[in-house]
């Protein structure tokens, strides 16, 4: 939670309603939505208990508030007549993270629903119903190692009420959380265009901070992701981060540069970084 | 694409809140004859995790730990239930169950899961076998909740049955009871004949029901991915052949005689090993093998890591051949 909950809030209500095949979800994981809004729920409870309130009526029958929004639904679990809308919607303009449910089954993970509105250049839409395996195919330098079986092998290992969290990067021009496929002709050209005085501020470090969960009743992972953008202009203000990503930006093979979408302007931005030292 | 690349290679573990569990027994009744039925509720009044149908809780049991399936229902449960069948011969888990008092406070781990439901079955086969009743329970209870299709073919001595009063009610002419052996064994070969396809088999019983029913199944061409099986023990499985596990970094040779396990005799000379279900579900136990071929009877290796040969669970499983090299 932080100052722009309600207005990243409002957006992500206005992304599904301008293209709601954000929202996906096959039908065999209503189970695992029930159990990732009613898992969010009690996270948001637990991290601001004056803000937000999940309450049992009783045993079925459930009270959610959410002050901040100022939301109150009472609702009965896994009765899809008692939410406005399908429970993964209801929940995800309520977080600031992207949701992703993987459904576990014959030895893999399946990403088989999902409220994705800050992708950085991949799609729900494209995703849906792709095993783990399949989605991780174009990440370089991962296969031949066997690395993405291990972090399945990993990740399917983990039991109710554990949790992991990473983090990874990318950069981003101009201050936009919604990098998705589907708005590429949008913000495509932009990686074209960053050169010159103005790269401080348009340029922007990318990080997502992602926690895996394996959701109590349902036995699916929830892959949270939440993004934060930081202009490099900023990031030059702190000596040892600006150094960092300096070094980082520059070490970093080609393939890697290319899979993240940033080949054309890291150069530029290691020149910078190092002339704003 | 931002999903878990190069770097989930080392993710750090967030605070896994696996805290134990210490639970009070807030009822306990017969639920057949031999059979006691304990519900427990958190010590401290508090929330218990939630868990998919088919978990089991692992009990300390005086100097043992023993697993037991839930029967109860796993989304936010107020309380925990298991049932137990009294085995005066076994090795002290169900007589430590059985002499439970109202009020007594006992440890457990958190629920884990290693018998779910697999959400895209287009049928549930649920075959048990006597007290093999206690997670298909659990299993029926979400497939009603959910509206997902099942059968469940429950095979008990007459008069001995656990759980059939409730299991009418949740279930419905979805609910066979068969008291006679063989014609459980006829019906259960018959629906693994006529599944329709897209059914997954879920099967939990003694031994012989079990290898019977895996048998079955294979000779009708059933892919192994739709047949998961739960044992309820380790007691269960044959006392196997004597071997010698020989331990190649610190260099000691330790005889494991038939009828003890692996870990028991690891154990018996001051090795210590992770581990917690002692009945091959949990994977804690899991050892590295450098040489030789081992017999794996655990419910926890995947296909591709059992035919690796690479490590072994040790609470269950041995060797094939007089000696296996393990990386200890
Ligand atoms: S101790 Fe659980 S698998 Fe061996």
């Amino acid at each position: 939670m932080d100052e722009s909950y309600e207005s990243d809030s409002a957006e992500c209500l206005a992304l599904l309603a301008t293209d709601p095949s954000r929202c996906q979800e096959l039908p065999h994981m209503r189970p695992a939505c029930w159990d990732a809004m009613t898992f969010v729920m009690s996270e948001l409870q637990e991290a601001r208990p004056d803000a937000f309130n999940l309450e049992r009526l009783d045993v079925d029958t459930w009270r959610w508030r959410n002050q901040l929004l100022g939301i109150e639904q009472e609702f009965v679990y896994g009765d899809d007549r008692t939410l406005p809308t399908d429970p993964l919607r209801f929940i995800a303009p309520q977080v600031q993270d992207d949701l992703v449910l993987l459904d576990q089954r014959e030895g893999s993970l399946w990403a088989d629903a999902g409220v994705v509105t800050a992708a950085a250049d991949w799609s729900m839409r494209f995703d849906v119903g792709m095993s783990f395996l399949e989605i991780h195919g174009p990440v370089p330098r991962v296969h031949p190692a066997g690395v993405v079986d291990r972090a399945q092998e990993f990740l399917m290992r983990l039991q109710p009420g554990e949790a992991y969290r990473r983090t990874n990067w990318t950069m981003t021009v101009g201050r936009r959380l919604d990098t998705a496929t589907e708005t590429y002709p949008e913000w495509g050209p932009d990686r074209r265009l960053v050169l010159g005085q103005d790269i401080g501020t348009r340029l922007h470090l990318r990080v997502e901070v992602q926690h895996l969960v394996r959701l109590p009743s349902s036995g699916a992972v929830l892959f949270l992701i939440r993004t934060y953008l930081l202009p490099l202009q900023d990031i030059a203000r702190v000596p040892a981060w600006r150094d960092r990503l300096a070094a980082v930006l520059a070490e970093l093979p080609q393939d890697m540069a290319d899979y993240k979408g940033i080949a054309r302007y890291r150069h530029a931005a290691v020149d910078w970084l190092r002339s704003a030292a | 694409m931002t999903t878990l690349s190069p770097s989930a290679l080392a993710p750090t573990r967030a605070p896994a809140d696996r805290g134990a569990l210490r639970l009070r027994v807030t009822d306990l009744h017969e639920a057949a004859p031999g059979i006691r039925s304990v519900t427990f509720v958190a010590a401290d009044g508090g929330p218990l995790p939630g868990h998919p149908a088919g978990s089991h809780l692992v009990l300390t049991c005086g100097d043992r730990r023993n697993a037991y399936s839930l029967t109860g229902p796993g989304v936010a449960p107020e309380s925990y239930t298991i049932s137990v069948l009294l085995l005066p011969a076994g090795q002290g888990g169900s007589q430590f169950v059985h002499r439970l008092e109202v009020g007594d406070v006992v440890d457990a781990d958190r629920p884990r899961s290693a018998f779910a439901p697999v959400s895209t079955a287009r049928h549930h086969l649920l075959v048990a076998g006597g007290i093999g009743i206690t997670p298909m329970l659990s299993h029926a209870r979400e497939a009603v909740r959910w509206g997902r299709g099942f059968t469940l073919l429950y095979g008990h001595r007459a008069g001995a049955a656990a759980h059939l009063h409730e299991l009418r009610q949740l279930c419905g002419d979805r609910l066979e009871e068969h008291p006679d052996r063989e014609v459980f064994l006829a019906r259960i070969s018959q629906a693994l004949a006529t599944a329709r396809l897209g059914t997954h088999l879920y099967v939990c019983g003694p031994a012989p029901l079990l290898d019977a029913v895996l048998q079955r199944a294979e000779q009708l061409g059933w892919p192994p991915e739709r047949v998961h099986t739960e044992r309820f023990s380790a007691a269960d499985l044959d006392p196997g052949e004597p071997f010698v596990a020989s331990l190649v970094r610190s260099g000691g040779q330790v005889v494991v005689p038939s009828g003890v396990s692996l870990l028991a005799a690891l154990e018996g000379e001051g090795v210590r090993v992770p581990n917690m279900c002692r009945q091959g579900v949990c994977g804690e136990c899991r050892v590295p093998v450098l040489a030789g071929l081992p017999l794996h009877r655990d419910l926890f290796l995947s296909e591709a890591e059992r035919a690796a040969g690479d490590s072994v669970m040790c609470c269950v499983s041995r060797s094939t051949g007089p000696t296996l090299e393990l990386d200890l």
